[in-house]
């Protein structure tokens, strides 16, 4: 077995860690073992040391290859590769694919669960409460209740406007 | 300002008291930010970076929070100046690494600092000492509240924050506590701690952390995912994981005191007799033993040591704050001489260490020759 980082000499450092059920390898020579820290308990992170080798692995995969540029900023795979670190906010979405895999190594989930700026809170609370009103529309049409549904129309009308006006702000 | 006259001085700082600081040195709770439609500081040019200080600084200064805060730019700031920062754990390397374009935002109890164009645009940060890491991640989240409506973030309701590195994505959190486990390292155990803490998702660092030696006995335990999580459930999960680390080191304690007490005596008296006594000292072995000497602070050994003492000993002696007493400039050498003279001078009026009951310590273990 190769050592996972500089491909050439033998393996001879086998570490295993389990996160949340999944488990993850990691074959290292003694050289890039060394250089890791791995003898090192103090300085040495596994997930650190897994989260490095995957951010090289997984970018190379993506479709576009390493020419793929974020047309914001001009930010390139490669680039990710050297930098570890992304060119700015819109490379998220250029390289959304390359990310996805990477991002579920690294991370508890893929989406955010965390906190939310007041205007996005103000949209996602007004958007829950469009999707609940639409389904009053169509129980209402569905019970043949005109009355109930006109209301809930002209309701849902008013919450579309506040939409419009949270999100063009 | 001056960053001298701003910082309090460590006899100061030492003092500050928190829960469980026994072993609990600090927590540190630090969001990442960036602002929208800028790349970020390690991509952008100098321009951009010069521009995104200028939006930035103005609205963190504005913050009630930040009131009479200390703020510059870094390049107003002294090699010397940045290190002592360090020293004093209030920014990283990294940003002491930084010039034009980045800046420095600190107020005085030292309890939120806030770096401008570190790795993200925004690295803020809410300091307290001891286990307070809820009330730090209160304190934060307050001003980051504040912060949204004066400047445009970069988030995404799918991704959340959106940071330079994707391992800071989502929530852009970072919460640590700084801790003191000496029982862990002479019980030979702290291996298996950190191995399971690890397991656990969380991270375990040196002093100054990332990529770090644990000098002193000191070590760092953060979390290491920040997306698919909220920031109440990663504080939750880390003030539980430090609580068992809390429960494991006296356990140490005890246990080392029952089964060992000669070893633990041991460790402490030589401690004592090379800080007390040497005429060169590296700050590497200054802290090994000070490390030492604060155990032996905690077990009651030293009837007249008080804890901040040593703390005060652990930031005075370290390179920059030693090199910051001379006016000329030091060599490791002579720095290794003048710290050996500071604590000979600081500990003369110490009494030295002594074992706690020793009688019943005779009597469960026979004089072994000591």
């Amino acid at each position: 077995m190769l050592c996972c980082i500089c491909k050439e000499k033998e393996a001879k450092v086998h570490l295993t860690q389990i996160v949340n059920d999944k488990m993850q390898k990691v074959d290292l020579c003694e050289q890039c073992a060394k250089d890791k820290g791995v003898n090192d308990p103090a300085g040495f992170s596994l997930a650190d040391l897994l989260l490095g080798l995957g951010a090289a692995q997984e970018m190379e995969q993506v479709p576009g290859g390493p020419e793929l540029k974020c047309p914001h900023c001009g930010f390139s795979q490669a680039d990710f590769k050297k930098a570890g670190r992304l060119g700015c906010a819109q490379c998220y979405t250029t390289f959304a694919e390359g990310l996805e895999g990477l991002l579920k190594s690294m991370h508890k989930g893929t989406r955010h669960l965390g906190k939310v700026p007041q205007v996005f809170q103000q949209s996602r609370d007004l958007s829950d409460k469009l999707k609940s009103l639409q389904k009053k529309l169509d129980k209402a049409v569905a019970d043949e209740d005109f009355e109930q549904a006109a209301v809930v129309r002209d309701e849902i009308k008013v919450t579309k406007d506040k939409l419009g006006d949270v999100t063009a702000a | 300002m001056n960053i001298h006259d701003f910082l309090p001085p460590p006899s100061e700082t030492s003092r500050r008291e928190g829960p469980h600081n026994r072993i609990v040195l600090s927590s540190r709770v630090r969001l990442a930010r960036n602002l929208k439609g800028l790349a970020f500081p390690g991509w952008a040019k100098k321009v951009e970076r010069v521009k995104a200080l200028e939006l930035i600084r103005p609205a963190v200064e504005s913050l009630p929070q930040l009131a009479g805060a200390f703020s510059e730019s870094m390049d107003n700031l002294t090699v010397l100046d940045k290190n002592i920062l360090v020293e004093r754990h209030l920014i990283s390397r990294e940003h002491a690494a930084k010039s034009a374009g980045s800046g420095l935002v600190l107020n005085k109890e030292e309890s939120l600092c806030v770096m401008i164009n570190e790795e993200d645009h925004l690295r803020m940060q809410a300091l307290r000492p001891g286990l307070q890491i809820k009330q730090a991640w209160s304190a934060i989240d307050q001003v980051d509240s504040r912060l949204e409506k004066k400047l445009d973030y970069a988030f995404s309701p799918e991704l959340g924050y959106l940071t330079a590195c994707p391992t800071n994505l989502g929530t852009g959190i970072r919460v640590s506590a700084m801790l003191h486990l000496p029982g862990l390292a002479l019980a030979e155990q702290i291996n298996q701690i950190i191995q399971a803490v690890n397991k656990l998702g969380l991270a375990v660092r040196g002093l100054y952390g990332e990529g770090t030696e644990a000098l002193g006995n000191v070590f760092q335990v953060s979390n290491q995912m920040t997306l698919g999580e909220s920031e109440s459930e990663i504080v939750e999960r880390l003030n539980k994981v430090l609580a068992q680390i809390i429960e494991h080191e006296e356990n140490a304690r005890s246990m080392l005191l029952e089964k060992k007490p000669k070893f633990v005596y041991n460790q402490i008296g030589r401690a004592y007799g090379v800080l007390a006594n040497a005429h060169i000292i590296s700050s590497k072995e200054t802290m090994n033993q000070l490390s030492f000497m604060r155990l032996g602070v905690d077990l009651g050994l030293f009837t007249d040591l008080e804890r901040w003492l040593v703390d005060e000993l652990f930031i005075i002696t370290q390179p920059a704050h030693l090199q910051r007493r001379y006016t000329e400039k030091l060599g490791a050498e002579e720095r290794d001489l003048l710290r050996a003279d500071m604590l000979r001078e600081r500990l003369r009026q110490v009494s030295r260490p002594k074992p706690k009951a020793a009688a019943s310590s005779a009597s469960t273990e026979p004089d072994q020759g000591a």
